[in-house]
């Protein structure tokens, strides 16, 4: 069941600058489970469509099937959803992009729907490089069938019947790196404060902007042993930076140590401010970032923030040169060469 | 008929080549000019799963009366692929001609009493006239095509027109090519007695019909209708469907200056995503298809259950070739009926239309996309191999300049203004088909949540039994509103003359047009219905109806035309007769005719 949230606010909640308080920006009621990761990220998505001025009717939300893909219910009521089918989204969501290239096309996937029955969507979606964000909500399980192991699941994880994982886990943050993704990030659902400015810089990547979020499942896979639990998650994690996201490039406030700051320019000419915590990490080289999500794994840490972007990076409209008018706009009068061209086409089939 | 008895303008030529070698060039020459002259021709290409080496077939049928069906019994077989003599030399009908390459002598065993041989030494000749090895072996074919010239009493000049065009702004390979041709002629005046029996002389039947593959003129047909996103995954025989589309975008969809297109092809990855871009692209208001055959419908059914259930106007051109599998996949069949009808899991039903020419491919592509976004479900263009690739002779293209796209029935921002409350399915108009809002119309109006999960009339997420239901009944009345919307079929006959009934679809038309001419003539008189969509229309249940045996003719081993006649009309099985053909090869009027004839002599039970 959906639930409709109720619609009272307190009346002097802080509009943005459309304005809108939060609240517009919510979804209904959520049906997930008391404590699962995955609100938490849809609250983030929340505030940061919020703070990033958007108009939710000119965002799409679109999901796979399983936990993670029913959020889309729960955030950005105004906006229109798609819940499609298991591992198929990044189709819906190319073609949905391509009638359409002045929407925001947010997408909602799990590990089960990105890294096992849509692991050929994702990667091609990522070939393409289609201007859309890409969130996993990754918990190393199967929520919705009542916890079986993922593709993601780290070997030697244990899961909630205590039964072992013998297999490879499959990292997508390094898969999508390797596989050419111009914006790359991981993170954690209980780590609000670097996910909402990785959201936002997301949203504003033209270009395929990827979100790995570890969000442990509390029903299913929660508990001793399992390497994506609250607990392991916190123990284990270790961030690249910290960063903001600077929409208008007004003040740049350091806080930091000289040194460890790094502004990166966007193509729209707004800034990434970064606040690097780990040295021997550029986030400008595809390399380098591999190398850091590598070490990090070496070393059974789970590397947050930021791993990779490309700021010169050139969307799937941008390399196949679609008009910069929306397709779905164009009509009869643009569209169809008429009788007399159909004319000519018939003479030159006599 | 005698031998000696002249045939004008009546026989059937078959080239056996080497795929790889350049003949499909050549020998389309020779097809293209026959229909120059004005005389109905068909061409066949019988083609390999391969780029190169193997045996590959091109078959003309040349028929003064317009029949454009295959016709068995081949009278000249052009034989320069020893790969294949034996096969070739013993489909020669009695009397009949084999033309072949003597520069290496023929084995005793490829040696028939009952037909004549005529011997060129192809090969010699063009390693004498020619020096570079790749032209050696490419004007092999055109010599052969100029003996055809003087064999078959083809206009030379005609020849020599095409090449004029063929290789305009290329002229330098004119002068080889004509030269190749005149040394066919020449060997042939030389040598033999011609031109033969059978031949050719200049008609006026053509009028101004044209000649195209249906492939092309489904991708032509999706230009005019206005797609704009193309998403599609190679597979033969559809390759050629979205390829034309292409080049056709390129030509009328892209800007001179700026070079900037209006439409989106993606290649992908596989026919899931293929058919995924497709409903996504629609969803959000462009009008998008894909071109597939047997296999990529298979993979293509779960997001087809999709687009059924959450109403999203899909639009795919299923080419079909021979199943089940990979089964055949250079040869044709009608054999996706079923799947198409009623592909996905659930309860679902799906439109289908049946052309049977290029202009048809044209016309149906247009109509698919008003009836997909009329209706908001998918519609499946069912054409084939043969239709698909081969040229044929087809009525031009049309297009009323007044001709508008029917878009169905989508919110605008100015009629959601005045709602008080969206509901995405709410059947207001009563016939089963509701409003829909693209993405970005409306601030607060007009969102809604696309699901395959069973929802409310307002698109909301429910459980609950009756709504499923309501949801599941409205999408039967659908259904029912979809019969007056697709195409009727063509009625043979204004008054009924018969108790014997023919119903057929698709390519079969042609064969099934001569058998009835066939027919006539040993005083077996029937009507004929020629099925355009599914569902079916009161005019096919009456036709059915007012028969009392009824052909039913198509182009698998199933029967599946007929199946779908008993489901959806709850036909009396007892008084439907199947003519069936499965081989991989078009049907032919001879076959048609002898299993109808067959049947009418059995005791009706």
């Amino acid at each position: 069941m959906t639930y409709i949230r109720p619609k009272f606010r307190h009346p002097e909640l802080p509009k943005n600058k459309l304005g809108y308080t939060i609240n517009y920006y919510e979804g209904a009621l959520s049906t997930l489970c008391a404590g699962c990761g995955h609100d938490s990220i849809s609250a983030g998505i929340v505030q940061a469509a919020y703070e990033m001025n958007i108009q939710p009717h000119k965002l799409a939300k679109l999901s796979g099937i399983g936990c993670s893909s029913k959020t889309p219910a729960y955030f950005l009521s105004n906006s229109h959803g798609f819940n499609s089918v298991h591992g198929r989204m990044p189709s819906v969501a190319t073609g949905a992009n391509m009638a359409n290239r002045d929407l925001i096309y947010f997408g909602v996937s799990g590990d089960g729907d990105s890294a096992s029955i849509g692991m050929g969507q994702f990667v091609h979606v990522v070939r393409r490089n289609l201007n859309m964000v890409y969130i996993v909500m990754n918990n190393g399980c199967y929520g919705l069938t009542k916890g079986q192991d993922s593709a993601t699941a780290d070997r030697g994880s244990k899961n909630k019947s205590g039964n072992t994982n013998l297999f490879q886990a499959i990292d997508l943050a390094s898969l999508a790196i390797e596989l050419g993704a111009t914006f790359v990030a991981q993170s954690f659902s209980g780590d609000k404060t670097q996910l909402v400015p990785l959201i936002k810089a997301a949203m504003n990547h033209p270009g395929f902007a990827f979100i790995n979020v570890i969000s442990p499942c509390v029903t299913f896979n929660n508990n001793v042993g399992s390497t994506k639990s609250y607990d392991f998650v916190r123990e284990h994690i270790e961030a690249t930076s910290t960063m903001d996201f600077v929409p208008e490039m007004s003040e740049i406030k350091t806080n930091y140590e000289q040194g460890t700051n790094k502004m990166v320019k966007l193509h729209d000419g707004t800034f990434l401010e970064l606040h690097k915590l780990s040295e021997d990490w550029d986030p400008l080289n595809r390399l380098s970032a591999m190398n850091a999500v590598h070490n990090a794994r070496v070393k059974n840490e789970i590397l947050t923030g930021l791993l990779f972007l490309d700021p010169d990076s050139e969307d799937l409209h941008a390399m196949i040169e679609t008009s910069h008018i929306p397709l779905n706009t164009l009509t009869e009068k643009e569209l169809c060469p008429g009788p007399d061209i159909l004319k000519a086409i018939n003479a030159d089939l006599r | 008929m005698s031998l000696k008895e002249k045939k004008i303008n009546d026989f059937v030529v078959r080239f056996a080549n080497v795929n790889g070698t350049g003949s499909a060039s050549a020998n389309y020459l020779f097809c293209k000019a026959i229909f120059r002259m004005g005389i109905p021709v068909t061409p066949k290409n019988i083609f390999p799963s391969n780029i190169q080496g193997l045996p590959t077939w091109y078959e003309v049928r040349v028929s003064e009366k317009g029949y454009l069906g295959r016709r068995e019994g081949i009278d000249l077989m052009v034989a320069v692929n020893p790969q294949s003599f034996a096969a070739d030399v013993a489909s020669v009908r009695s009397g009949g001609y084999f033309l072949y390459d003597n520069s290496k002598k023929l084995h005793a065993e490829y040696v028939r009493e009952d037909i004549h041989y005529i011997g060129m030494p192809l090969m010699e000749m063009c390693n004498e006239a020619f020096t570079d090895p790749r032209q050696r072996q490419l004007f092999k074919n055109i010599i052969y095509v100029g003996a055809l010239s003087a064999l078959l009493n083809i206009d030379f000049s005609v020849y020599e027109s095409l090449l004029h065009e063929q290789f305009k702004g290329k002229e330098k390979l004119i002068e080889p090519n004509i030269k190749a041709l005149q040394m066919g002629v020449d060997y042939v005046q030389k040598n033999f007695k011609y031109p033969l029996e059978f031949y050719v002389e200049k008609r006026d039947l053509i009028g101004d019909n044209i000649m195209i593959d249906g492939n092309s003129a489904c991708g032509l047909g999706a230009i005019y209708a206005g797609a704009t996103v193309a998403a599609w995954y190679p597979i033969t025989p559809s390759t050629s469907v979205v390829e034309a589309f292409m080049d056709y975008a390129d030509e009328y969809r892209t800007d001179k200056v700026t070079g900037k297109r209006n439409v989106a092809i993606i290649q992908a990855e596989d026919e899931l995503a293929a058919i995924g871009m497709v409903i996504g692209a629609n969803w959000n208001g462009a009008r998008a298809f894909t071109a597939t055959s047997g296999p990529g419908l298979s993979l293509m059914n779960e997001f087809l259950g999709l687009a059924y259930f959450a109403e999203i106007p899909t639009v795919l051109i299923d080419v079909q070739r021979s199943g089940p599998s990979t089964g055949m996949p250079t040869r044709t069949q009608q054999s996706d009926v079923l799947e198409a009808a009623y592909a996905s899991h659930g309860d679902t039903k799906h439109v289908l239309l049946f052309p049977s020419t290029p202009k048809e491919c044209f016309e149906m592509t247009s109509d698919a996309f008003d009836l997909a976004e009329q209706l908001q479900t998918p519609v499946i263009l069912m054409t084939d191999l043969d239709l698909g690739m081969n040229d044929h002779v087809s009525k031009p293209f049309e297009w009323d300049v007044n001709k508008e796209y029917k878009r169905g029935k989508v919110l605008s921002a100015k009629q959601l203004e005045k709602m008080e409350k969206f509901g995405r399915y709410l059947d207001t108009d009563g016939d089963g088909i509701t409003y829909r809002t693209y993405p970005g119309t409306h601030p607060s109006k007009g969102s809604f949540f696309t699901r395959g999960t069973s929802r409310d009339e307002y698109a909301v997420y429910t459980e609950s039994s009756d709504a499923y239901k309501r949801n599941m009944d409205r999408l039967i009345r659908k259904w029912e509103t979809t019969k007056e919307y697709v195409n009727a079929p063509d009625l043979y006959q204004t008054k009924n003359q018969s108790k014997i009934g023919l119903l057929f679809f698709g390519t079969s038309q042609f064969s099934s047009e001569e058998a009835m001419d066939i027919m006539k003539t040993q005083n077996i008189l029937v009507d004929a219905i020629r099925i355009k969509a599914f569902p079916f229309n009161r005019d096919v249940e009456d036709f059915i109806n007012e028969h009392d045996q009824i052909f039913v003719i198509e182009q698998n081993r199933d029967a599946q035309l007929k199946s779908l006649l008993m489901i959806e009309l709850g036909v009396n099985a007892d008084k439907l007769f199947s003519v069936l053909n499965y081989d991989g090869m078009p049907i032919t009027a001879d076959h048609i005719t002898s299993q109808i004839t067959s049947q009418l002599s059995l005791p009706k039970n």
